[in-house]
């Protein structure tokens, strides 16, 4: 049986159309999830404060203990009971940034223990709050040392906002989908479908390397 | 009568069962220059790291540059301390320069952030404390290029940008090449030549002889002695102090 791309070619333009949504959504849940996972991060690093690490541990062990699917049908199918109806692009990026704040807090946090402890002495020592010790100080340190592993959490990302299809947000997924079930051509679909994700991880591979790099060049690790 | 800038009572801390300083009473006037000598493990940095609260003690009190930073046991509250350290100068072993931040960024920040310095009054007095160091020209260099030696004079510089009443060095030249430790010591006795008051944790036997002008002798968690310096290398009265003295000086020829 012979290979038949031209479903693919003549839908082009739903898949580019999709191929943005993807990208939107990933931008859109990428921030959030950086937003939240250097706040929980940094959360679960004082201990004392036993309300603030507590309420984190209880996020991060939801998060990271259910199936990403269970979470976006909560909010997507199960928020209405409650008569809360929120947007299928909101309940997108809601539950990708909210999932991916989880692991993103992980690394904000490993990054963070892995900067010398005298680095918080010196600042401290010079009469800085913890507070400022942190933003002005070892902040700055930990995020070149946090691109790495956030590389690998964005691609992660990216290939996962492929369940947002189920939510009916018009996805690079969801759109091809689509063509599928009018022309059949599932294997060809598919697989334009995985090869315009392999583009898309590669590139923020690539951008991330380079974001890396630039920054030992400075001596800034 | 010469002001205290230390004063220290009934200091005591443990590390769960082991007591690491049992019961310390000490003072230090102002302009006077201290060294603290001893065995390792006999709680002399710990001792140091009390003074500016980056460690807790449980028993005692202390005063520096006019604040309580320990009150019967009882360590004042954070933004206190963040206070009283603004006074203290600390100099550590590993230097802890910011890497992130160049020679310069590392001397300014605490005056910028700290004493509400604008950038160009920060970079002005920074640029004449790099020149008593003798770094200016490495300003704009990060720390990552720099010597052993030269990290510790920035960090000294770092310090003293705060115009601190009194510096705390613990163990400054030990993660020091040989041949760097003079350049470091240099600079601290020129230090000591213009009043600034000091308080140095130390193995180099050589500079307490003829820079302190107090020696404390300390084993165990406690001062089992103290004294002039002539005193102290030449008639201590301890026992344990001479064994302690015979063992380090044993390995400088030049003693």
């Amino acid at each position: 049986m012979a290979l038949d791309f031209s479903p693919v070619w003549q839908g082009w333009q739903a898949l580019a159309a999709g191929t943005l949504i993807t990208v939107e959504v990933t931008a859109a849940s990428l921030g959030l999830g950086c937003i939240l996972g250097l706040l929980v991060g940094v959360g679960r690093l004082s201990p004392q404060r036993r309300l603030v690490y507590g309420i984190c541990t209880a996020y991060l062990t939801f998060i990271r203990g259910t199936p990403l699917l269970v979470q976006l049908f909560l909010l997507f199918f199960g928020l209405p009971q409650f008569g809360i109806l929120l947007p299928a692009f909101l309940c997108g990026v809601l539950g990708l940034g909210i999932y991916s704040g989880a692991y993103v807090s992980e690394i904000v946090r490993g990054s963070i223990q892995s900067i010398d402890k005298g680095q918080m002495e010196a600042a401290r020592s010079l009469g800085m709050s913890y507070r400022m010790a942190m933003l002005k100080v070892i902040l700055p340190q930990a995020f070149v040392r946090m691109i790495p592993p956030l590389g690998n959490e964005f691609i992660a990302l990216i290939k996962n906002s492929a369940l947002v299809s189920l939510l009916t947000i018009g996805d690079v997924m969801h759109e091809g989908e689509k063509i599928i079930s009018v022309s059949y051509r599932s294997l060809e679909v598919y697989l334009a479908i995985a090869f315009i994700y392999l583009v898309l991880t590669s590139t923020t591979t690539l951008i991330l390397r380079r974001v890396e790099q630039s920054l030992r060049a400075n001596g800034r690790v | 009568m010469t002001p205290l800038i230390v004063e220290v009572k009934g200091l005591g801390k443990s590390f769960g069962a082991q007591r690491v300083l049992q019961g310390i009473d000490f003072k230090v006037e102002q302009s006077q220059v201290v060294v603290i000598i001893g065995p390792s493990g006999s709680g002399k940095s710990t001792f140091l790291r009390c003074l500016n609260g980056l460690e807790t003690a449980e028993e005692g009190s202390i005063r520096i540059c006019g604040h309580a930073v320990l009150e019967n046991g009882r360590i004042i509250d954070d933004a206190k301390l963040n206070q009283v350290r603004t006074d203290v100068g600390m100099v550590f072993q590993s230097f802890n320069l910011f890497p992130h931040l160049t020679v310069l960024g590392n001397v300014t920040i605490g005056p910028r952030k700290l004493r509400g310095l604008s950038a160009g009054d920060a970079e002005a007095a920074a640029r004449k404390l790099l020149d008593k160091v003798g770094l200016a020209h490495k300003a704009d260099a990060y720390p990552a290029t720099l010597s052993g030696g030269q990290k510790q004079r920035v960090a000294i510089a770092r310090a003293l940008a705060m115009e601190p009443q009194v510096m705390l060095f613990d163990e400054p030249t030990s993660a020091l090449d040989p041949e760097l430790v003079g350049e470091v010591l240099q600079v601290m006795q020129a230090l000591a030549g213009e009043g600034m008051t000091m308080l140095i944790v130390t193995h180099e036997m050589g500079f307490a002889r003829d820079v302190a002008d107090t020696v404390v002798v300390m084993d165990q968690g406690g001062i089992i002695e103290m004294g002039a310096p002539a005193q102290i290398f030449s008639a201590p009265r301890e026992a344990r102090t001479r064994s302690f003295l015979q063992a380090v000086l044993a390995k400088e020829p030049s003693a």
